[in-house]
């Protein structure tokens, strides 16, 4: 089996511990560890030196509902209780379900999900295999193989909880050396395959808020090749109400299209207070193809899973009108 | 002499003797072996798809601190392969390197972490040369051959032969039917990565433990590669955690981790990574290939040519036998009066291939049923009756000249057809969902040793103490199948005892007698005929002295379960033992089990496809499929297998089970891809096998055609049943989308391409077109054998 590189591994029962460990050279966050420790052994990070854990900080898990119906949901909260607690909506349910396998939902965590790591098949693949291609930009190369005219990295955005996230209008509270502060889930993110997190390295997600459903109508479709373990190659998410038989404030949100989740505004503006028909489904469904370019990055083409792209939107917004 | 059970052990559904300690954690496998002292060894392996080695300097390797040696290719330099007609393998790189992750140099350290960084201090400087990437490649005059030095080198092997005369044939068809067919190659998965421990016994033996469904070729290879004799060596074939084919041949870990301890005095382990055993590989192998069939108008085949293009990878393997074997077997399933076989071989810059479940026959399989399907179409007539016209007749000769003895194909179709309902569902179905219909043929064991020579195949062993233990020594390797089970069954049935009363030592060359290895499904028929030789022998020497003792007749005195029935007394089995003992001294007996002579042919090539029975199986696949995203999902599997007979029915049904898994994957998403000569994804994320949910109902049916010369008439049933699912599912989709992907696997994206050649007023098709340009040389004739003339 590939060997862990020599690391050092921490686990401080403060958050302020935690943010000052993060700042030390080569410090490294880890909660269930389900994306960071493979990745190791992939030799993905070469300046690590420490693991930083975060399990032995108390009050970071759960999930509550305040007075209001806002939902509170700690970073450290377990993939598999999402998937399962019925405080939490069902969209959310559904798409931490459609995480990875039963043992890793068990181990990672809601923020280690939201926060992980960009991916590509030039990149998550062990060193061995790498330094016969040549590295990638990402791993430290001077070429994106995906797309060797810019130096630009695709790595793709693998997170299934984020695209759901964002469809319910989410935030994440994140706490750092300046003290906290609150932000959409959407924000989080930079269409950038180095640099995925717009957040400071030792600025910690410690939890997500989702506002009172009321009433809204929110789902989570995946494209994988089997019905577990797999990556997403692609997820759509989708929210609205229909006040009156008309769509109120949609959200569509696909991820697994590029380096971030994406929003299809395109899509959302032609839906906003329309009624959801048919023809209106199909046609935000073929705006939503148009709007991303998947790269041959990850399993399947990328000319097939831009394909699939109109099919789960339109799917999911179906399901959604029927409800 | 055929012999019937009667004693109510063959026959039960019972589980492996050693179930409850696999479930539990319980077996000892390679990596779970330590010992005082032990090293950890790593390997180097090559960057370059193809280079020529400049240089290499290990001296910072071998002075890290914890490193106890170095190797490189000149510590090892005899070439080795496992077939005598291949020796082209060197278990460390001798100045070239053939694909990317060849060993090229190796260290034993302290621990697992230092061997890694040893490893990455050696440097070595590379030459690269030329890629052969793809069979277009390998067809290409090339400056820089993969092995030897002509121009044309990177051709393995060809074969091309005439049985009978098949142009004749085409000239009284019917109909001519041509297609073209792509079988990707794919990697055995087994979940346990190849793993070797080796250690230097306290007389100065070599001792080597390893995941390997062959001990005994691995103990002739390291002796002629170590340059030990082989009575210096002792093997031993640990429990594997699954073989598939994976583990039968000889590959460099076992070498290195041998000549390390002999360097170092010290126990050392190697387990290779996911990534490694990729590389390693001897997998399917990607095959393109080309039929044309005559039919008369009733659907009978008048002659039939077969041309096979075979990807081989860097080295050669099994691949000579591989060759053949895309090419042999089609003959056991269908009479064909006049058969062309065209194959060739190519070395290409990618792992080698080799041996998996089923060995070269499901990929011209999955054409041959998708071919007869089409056929079937055109000539208006139903999958079920095309077959049924061509059925290869019980005790019968092929047009190769492969003995046919028992078979139960017809039984396995009228079986699967009906409890599938198949012919009320075919065509019948709502829109994306279908049936399909396939069957196949596999060998009970190939009819010829790898080496040539006259000995048996398989010898056991059996041995008798006071208390009545019978110890069953066999060197069968068992490979997660059952062999160990196998063996009690046989030999518990004939003395009339219960398998868990008996002690099977199985797989180490020092105690047990041969057996050629786990390979070829060859342990049932032929351990098992060994076994049951030698059961009948101690019998005989117990009975006899039993009627002795008592004053008997022999014919008076036969035994029962657990006891020895002498008129009308019954003698306690121990009793009964200690008289044997009394009257003979150490009670022991044996049996050998070698192939009948006449199964086979003459011609060059002749070796390989003969066995000395056949098994048949018959499937019928229900498929639902997404003509929007391409996905084909299975209902459900239906498939019959004949057996022979059912020494054990729950590991009968068990290997069925495996064989479908096995089989949708191959046939749904399972594939050895490259991007160039990079492996495409050496991991078990990227490398996709259908997980439990993928896993449809199977329903197994037992045809049981009692094989005159199997043990109590059995066959095999480790590979048989792989080879029509894949075929099945193909036709099903057919059946479902009215589109045909005649290439494997049937990826969504191809399914969606072949609907789109549909919707734009093509024939629905996703595959290749085109062959390799290469010409083959001319046939070679065969005369038919006289029933056929």
């Amino acid at each position: 089996m590939l060997r862990l590189p020599v690391v050092r591994h921490v686990a401080p029962t403060s958050l302020d511990e935690v943010i000052e460990l993060l700042a030390g050279d080569g410090a490294m966050l880890a909660a269930g560890g389900t994306d960071l420790v493979p990745n190791l052994k992939r030799r993905q990070y070469p300046e690590a030196k420490t693991i930083v854990s975060l399990r032995r900080v108390a009050g970071l898990d759960g999930v509550s509902v305040a007075d209001g119906g806002t939902i509170r949901i700690g970073a450290l909260t377990t993939v598999a209780r999402l998937a399962t607690d019925d405080a939490v909506p069902e969209a959310l349910r559904e798409a931490a379900g459609a995480v990875a396998s039963p043992q890793l939902r068990n181990r990672g965590t809601v923020g280690g999900n939201l926060c992980v790591d960009t991916r590509c098949h030039w990149l998550n693949v062990p060193d061995t295999w790498r330094q016969a291609a040549e590295p990638c930009l990402k791993a430290g190369g001077e070429m994106c193989w995906v797309a060797p005219a810019k130096k630009i990295c695709w790595a793709v955005s693998s997170s299934d909880l984020a695209p759901a996230m964002i469809a319910l209008d989410a935030s994440v509270r994140l706490v750092g050396p300046d003290g906290e502060r609150t932000a959409p889930v959407g924000e989080l993110y930079r269409d950038d395959g180095l640099v995925h997190l717009a957040k400071a390295p030792n600025e910690i997600l410690v939890e997500v808020i989702v506002p009172a459903p009321q009433g809204r109508r929110a789902g989570y479709r995946k494209l994988r090749r089997r019905g577990s373990i797999d990556f997403p190659i692609l997820g759509v998410a989708a929210s609205f109400r229909l006040e009156d038989g008309r769509v109120n404030d949609p959200r569509l949100v696909l991820g697994a299209v590029a380096s971030s989740p994406v929003r299809v505004t395109a899509a959302e503006e032609l839906l906003a207070g329309r009624p959801l028909t048919d023809a209106l489904i199909a046609e935000a469904a073929e705006l939503a193809g148009k709007s991303v370019r998947p790269m041959s990055n990850t399993d399947l083409t990328s000319r097939y899973r831009k394909r699939m792209v109109p099919v789960f939107v339109r799917r999911l917004l179906e399901d959604l009108a029927a409800d | 002499m055929r012999i019937d059970p009667h004693h109510g052990v063959v026959g039960r559904a019972a589980p492996r003797t050693d179930a409850l300690a696999q479930a539990a954690g319980g077996l000892v496998y390679v990596d779970d072996l330590s010992y005082p002292g032990m090293l950890h060894g790593s390997i180097l392996r090559s960057p370059h798809a193809h280079a020529r080695i400049v240089s290499m300097d290990v001296s910072a390797a071998a002075e890290l601190d914890g490193v106890h040696a170095v190797l490189t290719g000149a510590d090892l330099p005899v070439a080795y392969g496992l077939l005598p007609v291949a020796q082209d393998e060197h278990a460390l790189a001798v100045d070239k390197v053939r694909q990317v992750g060849d060993a090229v140099a190796a260290v034993a350290a302290d621990d697992p972490d230092i061997a890694q960084r040893a490893i990455e201090l050696i440097d070595v400087v590379y030459e690269p040369l030329p890629v052969i990437a793809t069979m277009d490649d390998a067809v290409e005059v090339a400056d820089e051959p993969i092995h030897g030095d002509g121009p044309r080198d990177n051709r393995h092997r060809e074969v091309s032969l005439d049985f009978g005369d098949v142009e004749a044939g085409f000239g009284r068809a019917d109909h001519l039917r041509e297609d073209v067919f792509f079988y990707q190659g794919n990697n055995h998965a087994a979940l346990e990565p190849h793993g070797a421990v080796a250690l230097v016994e306290d007389d100065g033996r070599l001792r080597l433990w390893s995941a390997t469904q062959v001990p005994h070729y691995l103990h002739r290879i390291v002796a002629k590669v170590l340059e030990v004799p082989e009575h210096r060596i002792r093997v031993t074939a640990n429990p594997t955690g699954g073989g598939f084919g994976a583990k039968t041949d000889v590959f460099a870990h076992e070498l290195v981790a041998a000549k390390l301890a002999l360097v170092t005095g010290r126990p050392v382990k190697i387990v290779l990574t996911r990534e490694e055993v990729f590389y390693a590989h001897r997998g399917r192998h990607p095959v393109l290939m080309w039929i044309k069939t005559g039919f008369t108008a009733d659907g009978e085949i008048t002659a039939m040519w077969f041309k096979t293009y075979v990807d081989g990878g860097a080295y050669g393997s099994y691949g000579p036998a591989s060759l053949l074997y895309t090419g042999q077997l089609q003959t056991t399933t269908y009479r064909i009066p006049a058969y062309r076989f065209q194959g060739v071989r190519f070395f290409t810059n990618k792992p080698a291939c080799g041996p998996k479940r089923g060995h070269g026959t499901p990929q011209p399989r999955f054409g041959l049923e998708v071919h007869l399907d089409r056929a079937a179409d055109d000539l208006g007539l139903d999958p079920v009756t095309i077959r049924e016209r061509n059925l290869v007749r019980p005790f019968s000769t092929t047009v190769n000249h492969l003995r046919i003895t028992s078979c139960g194909l017809a039984e396995c179709i009228d079986r699967v057809v009906e409890a599938s309902d198949f012919h009320a569902k075919r065509r019948n179905l709502p829109s994306g969902r279908g049936v399909g219909l396939a069957v196949g043929a596999y060998m009970s064991g190939a009819g010829l040793p790898i080496y040539f020579n006259d000995m048996p195949q398989s010898e056991v062993l059996l041995k008798v103490d006071r208390g009545g233990l019978v110890t069953v020594y066999s060197m069968a390797a068992d490979c997660g199948q059952g062999s160990t089970t196998m063996l009690a069954t046989v030999v518990g049935e004939a003395l009339g005892l219960e398998p868990s009363d008996l002690a099977v030592i199985t797989a180490d060359t020092d105690l047990t007698p041969i057996d050629l290895g786990s390979y070829s499904s060859r342990v049932t028929f032929m351990a098992g005929n060994a076994a049951l030789e030698a059961a009948m022998r101690l019998a005989d020497l117990i009975l006899t002295a039993v009627a002795d003792e008592l004053e008997l007749d022999t014919d008076d005195v036969t035994l029962g379960r657990g006891v020895v029935v002498a008129g009308d007394r019954r003698v306690p089995w121990v009793e009964a033992v200690r008289m044997a003992e009394a009257r003979w001294g150490l009670l022991t007996a044996a049996g050998s089990y070698k192939p009948p002579k006449d199964i086979r042919g003459d011609y060059k090539g002749a070796g390989v496809g003969p066995s000395p029975a056949y098994s048949y199986s018959a499937c019928v696949a229900q498929v639902d499929c997404d003509p929007e995203t391409g996905f084909v999902g299975v209902d459900k599997i239906w498939l019959a297998h004949d057996i022979g007979r059912a020494i054990n029915p729950l590991l009968v049904r068990g290997q069925i089970e495996g064989s479908v898994h096995m089989a949708l994957g191959e046939t749904l998403m399972e594939e050895q891809a490259f991007r160039g000569a990079l492996h495409d994804g050496p991991s078990l994320l990227d490398y996709k096998i259908p997980t439990a949910l993928e896993m449809p109902p199977v329903e197994s049916i037992l045809v049981e055609s009692i094989d005159p010369e199997g043990p109590f008439g059995a066959k095999e049933v480790g590979q048989g049943p792989l080879l029509p699912v894949m075929p099945a599912v193909a036709n099903a989709v057919h059946d479902a989308l009215g589109i045909r992907v005649d290439e494997v696997p049937l990826r969504p994206d191809k399914v969606l391409a072949a609907l789109r050649d549909l919707e734009r007023g093509g024939e629905g098709r996703f595959g290749p077109t085109e062959l390799p340009p290469y010409e083959f040389r001319r046939p070679l004739p065969v005369d038919p054998p006289p029933e056929l003339r």
